[in-house]
């Protein structure tokens, strides 16, 4: 009986055998899988963005991976969860190059991630594509596979301190970060410029706490400050913005685009309100070539992009078209791509996309925004106070 | 060194301090009774301690939803979100010590220690993976009560919160009920002579099982309760949150002498004290060489200098050595 069952298998999956491949229309000239990484924080308190940056990233692969099927490839998207740490991230590194599948990657979210991870990459050559490292570090290293359609700190924190300056009028200012590569530099970058225009800082301070802001606050109180900076991510800056005015501070606020999230005014409710940060990725809402893409997202998803969605969306569409012409000359392999990336013009949903000699976008625009609302729904309407396009700094030898 | 700035603000330091150090107080409390019953380290407690804070911010968002927030007045609000706290913790962490710890009472010491770090990763992620599937969240933000974030302006750099008077006054309330309870009550006797020896104890009649229970219920209540506390004073809390504080915690409970109840109080109080001036301090005092990111390095270094000369801990001499 035993063996009569087994044998009826084995017999159904000889005619399965037999009937798909004349089913399948072009599978039989196949020229093997093309995949697309994506690396960012899927879990813990930065899941939103790096949420944002996975489905931006796999929209366009979706739409984009047509004319690559037609070549004969199968197309697919692999997303890894980076958990927003270094040593997780350079384990996922370490599997992406190991796949000879995989020939681009878009991510991540944190610096402090994405400089270790880089340097596993670029064992292999493989393409990254940053949509959101702004620190200068990611493309001061010169190496040929690593490009970012985002801004640079170097930058982005000049053009915070000078909005401070020039806009808010303020005389003195607190600065407080994470202590991670991203936080601690583009405050010091905003420290810098301050005090270059003579901008008092009463205070630069590091803190990993999480929860308890008490005992870092007291100090900021008495020193009253015009404003206090808080180079991080909202999940840490929202509760220090909310004890702050939960103690009576009366300071301005403002952080770098490690704030641009809907989490922020979720976290931190009415305290933010008002508040300004600098961001190297400017709302969807204000690229005027994003409009489809939203509509798309949020059809497919149904939620708003998140800051660096259409980032990621470009980023994938230009690992996806370099793809596309080194397959057109033969195979494909990873340094072929790095170099066709590192080559390519698009003009994308947030404006026209070139890399320089180290990997920076030509031109990337820099934006001030205010928060509006203590809606988190209404994240994507914070009014744009400042919109600057400025192109890289030139490479330090 | 701008002197007027520094004694301006040490009463605020002091009151912060003071509030930090009951929390602790509270979670040390756990760690210290189950010590003192079974001579063995509870570090799956912290979790326990941030279980509580979820229970208080789930009953909050669902009144808030309701709109009983704002129909029921706030101190029976937050009353009734310290005992649901106190109760699913405590009864959480009767449920731990049967299922993870009872069957390796007689196993050597460390093995228990193992299954309670394992317990430890196993909530964690159990509480991350509920949130996540019950709100989409990670992190969790209590709502705000109007009136607890009211203030009373003592002076322009001193301040006392509502909030903070209302967790101190719950964890002092909270101190002394146990304090009694140990002290003043039948249970409380049981409880005593099940830590000074087992056998003897079950001998004179005490069912030991159910008083080692009783202890983790006590101390899991207490841990809960002091979660939904946190959860009050700082507003945000995850999955992982439980972690620092716990292991803070139990610092202060070794630092009062583990296993002695005022110790552990005592411990944490000066524990919340010392953080707190040095995070406050520590730059103004250095002129910025020093941040208030070493202020752990500078509370333990004390504490260190503490346990080398009192290595019992500052009330150590209490507890009797177990024959």
């Amino acid at each position: 009986m035993r063996n009569f069952r087994i044998r009826h298998v084995l017999s159904a999956l000889a005619i399965v055998a037999l009937v798909l491949p004349t089913t399948a229309p072009v599978n039989a000239q196949s020229k093997g899988t093309i995949k697309i990484a994506s690396q960012s924080p899927l879990s813990g308190g930065q899941a939103s963005l790096g949420e944002g940056i996975k489905l931006g990233a796999q929209l366009a692969v979706e739409k984009m991976k047509g004319n690559l099927e037609k070549m004969g490839y199968k197309v697919e998207f692999v997303p890894f969860d980076d958990q927003a740490k270094p040593d997780v991230g350079v384990a996922n590194a370490k599997n992406i190059i190991a796949d000879k599948d995989i020939m681009a990657v878009i991510g991540h979210l944190n610096s402090g991630v994405a400089i270790p991870s880089s340097e596993v990459y670029k064992e292999v050559g493989v393409v990254m594509i940053s949509p959101a490292n702004t620190n200068p570090v990611v493309t001061d290293r010169g190496y040929p596979n690593i490009d970012r359609v985002c801004g640079r700190d170097d930058v982005q924190g000049v053009v915070g301190s000078e909005f401070a300056h020039g806009s808010m009028k303020i005389k003195s200012a607190y600065i407080v970060h994470d202590k991670t590569q991203y936080g601690q530099s583009i405050a010091e970058f905003f420290k810098a410029d301050a005090e270059k225009k003579g901008i008092k800082v009463l205070g630069f301070e590091g803190t990993e706490e999480k929860s308890n802001f008490d005992s870092i606050l007291t100090p900021i109180k008495a020193k009253n400050p015009d404003v206090i900076y808080f180079g991080g991510i909202y999940d840490q800056g929202a509760p220090f913005f909310k004890q702050a005015r939960e103690k009576g501070i009366k300071a301005k606020f403002m952080g770098p685009d490690g704030m641009d999230s809907s989490d922020l005014t979720k976290i931190a409710g009415k305290a933010v309100v008002g508040m300004n940060y600098t961001s190297a990725a400017g709302p969807a809402s204000a690229l005027p070539k994003a409009k489809a893409f939203v509509d798309d997202y949020k059809k497919k998803f149904s939620k708003n992009p998140e800051p660096y969605a259409a980032e990621a969306y470009d980023a994938a569409t230009i690992a996806i078209k370099a793809i596309e012409e080194t397959a057109k000359k033969g195979k494909v392999s990873r340094e072929d791509v790095a170099t066709a990336v590192r080559k390519a013009k698009l003009s994308g949903i947030t404006g026209d996309i070139a890399f320089d000699a180290k990997g920076d976008r030509l031109k990337a625009q820099y934006f001030v925004l205010t928060v509006v609302s203590d809606d988190p729904a209404k994240w994507g309407d914070n009014k744009i106070v400042k919109q600057l396009t400025i192109a890289p700094p030139e490479a330090k030898k | 060194m701008d002197f007027e700035l520094l004694v301006g603000i040490f009463p605020q330091v002091l009151i912060d301090g003071i509030t930090l150090g009951f929390m602790y107080a509270l979670i040390a409390l756990g760690y210290t009774m189950v010590y003192g019953v079974l001579e063995f380290i509870n570090f799956a407690h912290s979790e326990i301690f941030i279980v509580g804070a979820f229970v208080g911010v789930e009953l909050l968002l669902g009144m808030k939803a309701s709109g009983w927030l704002d129909a029921l007045p706030w101190v029976l609000v937050l009353l009734l979100i310290l005992v649901a706290g106190m109760a699913v913790s405590g009864v959480l962490a009767v449920i731990v010590e049967r299922t993870a710890y009872r069957p390796l009472r007689h196993a050597p010491r460390l093995i228990p220690l193992i299954s309670a770090i394992g317990v430890s990763f196993f909530l964690q992620d159990a509480i991350r993976l509920f949130e996540s599937l019950w709100r989409n969240s990670f992190n969790l933000v209590y709502p705000t009560m109007d009136v607890l974030n009211e203030r009373f302006e003592l002076s322009s750099t001193i301040d006392v919160s509502v909030k903070s008077l209302v967790v101190t006054a719950a964890a002092l309330l909270m101190l002394w009920g146990l304090y009694s309870l140990v002290n003043k009550t039948k249970i409380g006797k049981a409880i005593r002579a099940v830590a000074e020896d087992q056998s003897a104890a079950s001998l004179m009649g005490i069912n030991v099982n159910r008083i080692i229970s009783l202890t983790f219920l006590i101390g899991g209540a207490m841990g809960g309760g002091a979660g939904v506390l946190f959860g009050v004073q700082y507003s945000l809390i995850n999955p992982y949150t439980g972690f620092i504080p716990g292991l803070k915690a139990f610092t202060a409970a070794v630092l009062g002498g583990i296993g002695n109840i005022p110790g552990a109080m005592l411990g944490g109080l000066v524990l919340g004290i010392l953080e707190s001036f040095a995070a406050s301090y520590l730059s103004l005092l250095t002129g910025g060489a020093f941040g208030a990111e070493y202020k752990d390095i500078l509370a333990f270094s004390i504490l260190i200098l503490i346990l080398i000369f009192r290595p019992k801990g500052l009330l150590g001499e209490v507890v009797r050595e177990r024959a």
